[in-house]
């Protein structure tokens, strides 16, 4: 994976410690995070600033618009905080549309402000857009024609040149401050790896020092080889509202231990059509197909294995997207799409080994909802894989049908619709 | 060895066109057998004259060669250590394949980009970070070179040159007839879809004239609409074919491309990822840039804007073949492709691997084993594997049984084989084997050499009387021979009764650890028979020197022939075959070890000089 967003606890507390080591700069930004196993007193003694200023508390959970949704606690003292917290800790909220709890708040100092800046460093092709606006703030939108942008090319430098646009229209007297923190926050934004990095808004403090008021983070966590050292205890949330399910989860712990890449997202759990499909490519154009052919709503899954996994790490994955597979049966048939394409370098019997042995483990299961399991797939030693699941069929007394090359690729994806639609016509089978 | 017929650097990206050619030859960066032999195999089936591999750089290494298979023949491709040697010294191999890890990737890319000889870097490896692509891609763009990937399979001109393992096994190839070129230019994200489209491509079209796989990161090196601009440039391409995918922009700059009429040829083009809007939050697809997020990055919109710049865009990707095999059938109509000839390419032997694995040859083994197993998930002594063995808190003993006498021994007999072992594991700095040990660490020698230096002197003077010992006793003691007339036959074929003496101990006192081993046995094995004929033995050779005890060679000896004899599992054959081979003095030899070892790091530890005898402790004569 690459690009993920992390809290604003993070970004802040990344920022202030690597912009002071790179450049120099010591911003006054104080954060504290509190979670539900958060010991208050604990925090406030390790904090002591959190009894010396009025607070800011909000939500830090990767969603924006707080302010909007009276998430947002203001010069509070930190019982008052606390107070704010424990109101609002595990609340179920609708951020636009999507629902979600919330678990985890961000503790700051209050900030008397009137100027709100917006800073936005991007990542993109071939270089890095830095934006940039007096007229920051929640009306960033309405004013998005007064954001003016540049361009440093990959390799570039932030130089007072490059930079003055965006500075053009500041009092003079602010500007020399405000280049050093865009480019020491780009210099940031480089060396710890970020793609994104926005502060909507930020303001000058009584002594003219930046400080964020809102901030937005993404780091490449492809980097984290050379940057986790920097990043140090960096947490990579969930997006808001998306909960896992154990099954999820259990995959999600397993793609992060190995360097293969296994998926799974739960679509619908009583959906009848589920899919196991090797190859970040073909596993997207299965889901599209049950789309295409008018099934969407029956989809339950979208899982996708590839990068050679182990035997044992096809056959937890296989294991654990079968348990989500059948659970609850009701009688109606369901279809297990076991796809893929034809296969560069991955060897086909040796990944359908361990998919065989959770099928063999979770026969009952597999009987007992009636699953049918349609297999297509191609590459080298295709032909024993493809023997090794006719066998199982046989073997298990569960229906396979396979296919191999010779087949169009999607073409499961009908066998499938057309085997839960026979329950729906007979009323089963 | 010929290269490519273009000077380096003539390629721009927007300007540039076939890549590769029949003769092309590649630098391929850390070795991997399996992806150069199939660019060998490929090569055989395109009837190509040199190996497309012209040398490999393996980091560290000095020179040599890798052995593979070019066609029916063995070739050696030489090897050097970094990338600079090899473009110096192979100027014509202009093509990069870069199968370093996510964590060097970066280095060794640029590094090759730096290389004037080199005009295409292939990166193979998936989880480079997007900031290092990106300074990859700056430096490419300015020196006008052309970077495939990163996380990607590569690519493949049919009938030229095939990066590392794209387009799969040999029948894959013959069956998407790659040997030779068709007629269509693709150019796909994926590693694993491009082979599909293949395979899609020669039943509905004449096969690909080139196909590459950009990669699934979001910032790819060379991007879909590079290489369309390419096959626009390329008179033998006819029509080309995209498959996008969600996230990203990089399919609006070829809406751009074909709006500024930049690309006139056919262009048929799908965007998977129309299923995004059934995801309720934000969902991260199995390839990094594919990412279900702003409206313009999804499938839908991108289909429209391509449909609406003038691509073919079909309903859905199962229309996808139906739409390449009628707009091909339209260019044939209208003679615009004259559809390539069907060519038999030539057989490549079958390697004897995958011969053998499906039944089609038979080779003799070379080596037998019958004692133990190292392929399975865990290694197995005799069937036994280590989990189980751990599990029944196995010792020594227990590992003797199974690799030496290919039996599960019963405890009682386990715990007898590690008493001796301890008893005889040390028997001071005198005797030759340890004095041996010590002269040799003290002269500076290794573990090793230590330790051998003092097995060597086991054998019949010294250690190795226990084989001797049991074989002798047996014999005598199966036959019913009195002990007497025993030692008597004994004197007079001139043998001394191994297994019997001692330099020190005698009648009165007694070897302390003949005595454990006795007492042991007595309490433990169900019948000692052997013994008992050696202690009478013992009783006789004592009437004649005090001296002539029984020693705890002969006491080992005729134990061990108890122990097999009583055990139940060996048969009076087995027992014979275990005396004649010689088991038993492997006892002693596994024994001392532990000592001499011993022996060898305490002399390192007390950093005892080099040792040598003082003259007076010499006696010089003539």
């Amino acid at each position: 994976m690459a690009r993920k967003k992390i809290r604003e606890y993070d970004s802040k507390r990344l920022l202030k410690a690597h912009i002071a080591r790179m450049a120099g700069l010591q911003l006054p930004i104080a954060v504290a995070q509190v979670k539900e196993a958060t010991n208050f007193a604990e925090l406030v003694s390790a904090s002591p600033w959190m009894t010396q200023t009025p607070l800011v508390v909000k939500p830090d959970c990767l969603f924006g618009k707080r302010g909007k949704h009276d998430l947002v606690g203001l010069k509070l003292d930190y019982l008052q905080a606390q107070e704010f917290i424990a109101a609002r800790m595990n609340k179920v909220v609708d951020m636009d549309g999507i629902v979600g709890k919330i678990n985890c708040f961000i503790i700051e100092p209050f900030v008397p402000h009137e100027d709100e800046y917006y800073l936005c460093i991007q990542s993109e092709r071939l270089g890095y857009t830095i934006s940039f606006s007096e007229f920051g703030g929640m009306e960033i939108e309405e004013n998005w024609d007064k954001v003016r942008t540049v361009t440093v090319p990959t390799g570039g430098e932030a130089s007072s040149e490059r930079l003055a646009p965006l500075l053009s229209t500041l009092p003079p007297e602010l500007r020399p401050g405000m280049e050093r923190f865009i480019a020491s926050a780009y210099e940031v934004f480089l060396d710890l790896d970020f793609s994104l990095m926005e502060f909507n808004p930020f303001t000058l403090d009584s002594a003219g020092q930046p400080f964020p008021l809102d901030m937005r983070g993404e780091l490449d966590d492809t980097a984290a080889f050379r940057s986790a050292k920097k990043w140090g205890d960096v947490e990579f949330p969930l997006p808001f509202g998306r909960t896992m399910t154990p099954q999820e989860a259990a995959v999600h712990s397993m793609d992060e231990a190995t360097g293969a890449s296994l998926k799974l997202s739960i679509l619908n759990p009583k959906g009848r059509i589920w899919t196991m499909v090797a190859g970040g490519g073909a596993s997207v154009i299965y889901a599209d197909t049950v789309g295409d052919l008018g099934y969407a709503h029956e989809l339950g899954n979208y899982a996708e294995y590839s990068g050679g996994p182990s035997t044992a790490e096809t056959h937890a994955y296989a294991r654990t997207l079968l348990d989500a597979a059948t659970a609850s049966p009701d009688g109606r048939g369901r279809a297990l799409i076991v796809g893929g394409g034809i296969a560069n370098f991955t060897d086909v019997a040796a990944t359908f080994k361990g998919i065989i042995q959770a099928f063999r483990e979770r026969a009952a299961a597999i009987q007992a909802s009636k699953m049918k399991i349609f297999v297509r797939r191609g590459g080298p030693n295709y032909k024993a894989g493809l023997d090794m699941m006719r066998a199982l069929g046989a073997e298990l007394g569960v229906p396979i049908e396979v296919y191999g090359p010779e087949a169009s690729m999607t073409g499961i994806c009908q066998h499938a619709i057309d085997y839960i639609s026979s329950f729906d016509k007979n009323g089963g089978q | 060895m010929v290269g490519s017929p273009r000077s380096p650097g003539a390629f721009g990206l927007s300007h540039a066109g076939q890549l590769f050619t029949r003769e092309t030859q590649a630098i391929f960066y850390n070795w991997k057998q399996l992806p150069v032999q199939r660019m060998l195999d490929f090569d055989f089936l395109c009837g190509r004259k040199t190996p497309s591999v012209a040398v490999i750089v393996q980091p560290g290494s000095h020179g040599g060669f890798q052995k593979v298979f070019f066609g029916r023949e063995e070739v050696a491709i030489p090897q050097v250590g970094t990338i600079e040697e090899a473009a110096a010294a192979f100027p014509k191999a202009d093509v990069f394949v870069n199968f370093a890890s996510f964590r060097s990737a970066f280095e060794s890319s640029l590094e090759a980009l730096k290389q004037p000889t080199i005009r295409v870097c292939a990166i193979i490896a998936e989880g480079v970070p997007e900031r290092d692509t990106k300074q990859l891609i700056a430096y490419a763009r300015q020196h006008n070179k052309i970077i495939i990937g990163p996380a990607t399979v590569g690519g493949v001109q049919a009938g030229a040159f095939k990066i590392g393992d794209a387009a799969g096994t040999l029948d894959n190839i013959i069956a998407c007839k790659l040997y030779r070129p068709g007629s269509v230019g693709f150019v796909s994200k994926s590693g694993g879809m491009s082979n599909e489209m293949y395979n899609v491509i020669a039943r509905a079209a004449d096969g690909i004239y080139e196909g590459i796989a950009i990669g699934g990161d979001a910032f790819p090196g060379s991007t879909l609409s590079d290489h369309c601009l390419r096959y626009q440039n390329i008179p033998q391409v006819k029509m080309i074919v995209v498959l996008g995918e969600i996230g990203g922009q990089d399919e609006y700059s070829l809406v751009d491309a074909l709006k500024a009429g930049r690309i006139t040829k056919p262009v048929v083009a799908w965007v998977s990822g129309t299923c995004a809007k059934l995801f309720k939050s934000e969902v991260q697809f199995g390839h990094a840039g594919a990412k279900s997020g702003g409206d313009a990055e999804s499938a839908q919109a991108k289909n429209s804007a391509l449909s609406a710049a003038g691509a073919i865009v079909p309903g859905s990707f199962e229309e996808l073949e139906g739409t390449v095999r009628k707009v091909y059938g339209e260019l044939v109509g209208q003679g615009v492709i004259t559809p390539a000839e069907d060519s038999k390419p030539p057989e490549v032997p079958m390697d004897l691997g995958v011969a053998k694995k499906l039944g089609k040859v038979r080779a003799p083994t070379h080596v037998i084993c019958t004692i133990s197993d190292d392929r399975g998930e865990e290694p197995t002594y005799g069937g036994v594997t280590m989990s189980e063995l751990m599990e029944a808190d196995a010792n020594i003993g227990d590992a003797i049984g199974l690799l030496w006498f290919k039996r599960r021994l019963p405890r009682y007999a386990t715990k007898f084989i590690e008493m001796c072992v301890v008893l005889c594991a040390d028997h001071g700095p005198c005797v030759s084997g340890a004095h041996n040990t010590i002269v040799t660490s003290r002269a500076g020698k290794d573990l090793i050499s230590c330790l051998v230096s003092g097995l060597l002197t086991i054998g019949p003077r010294f250690g190795g009387a226990i084989d001797d010992a049991a074989r002798y006793f047996k014999q005598a003691c199966d036959a019913g021979q009195e002990p007497d007339d025993f030692v008597e036959a004994m004197k007079r074929k001139g043998i001394r009764v191994p297994g019997i003496g001692h330099r020190i101990k005698s009648k009165d006192n007694r070897d302390k650890r003949v005595e454990l081993l006795q007492r042991y046995a007595r309490k433990h094995f169900p019948s000692i028979r052997y013994l008992d004929y050696a202690i009478t033995v013992e009783n006789y050779t004592l009437q004649k020197a005090a001296n002539l005890v029984l020693n705890v060679d002969g006491c080992i000896g005729a134990l061990f022939l108890d122990l097999l004899s009583s055990v139940g599992m060996f048969t009076p054959a087995e027992v014979q075959e275990v005396v004649d081979i010689g088991y038993l003095n492997g006892l002693f030899v596994l024994a001392r070890s532990i000592g001499l070892i011993g022996h060898a790091l305490d002399q390192k530890r007390l950093q005892q000089p080099l040792f040598r005898y003082p003259w007076d402790e010499v006696l010089y004569t003539k």
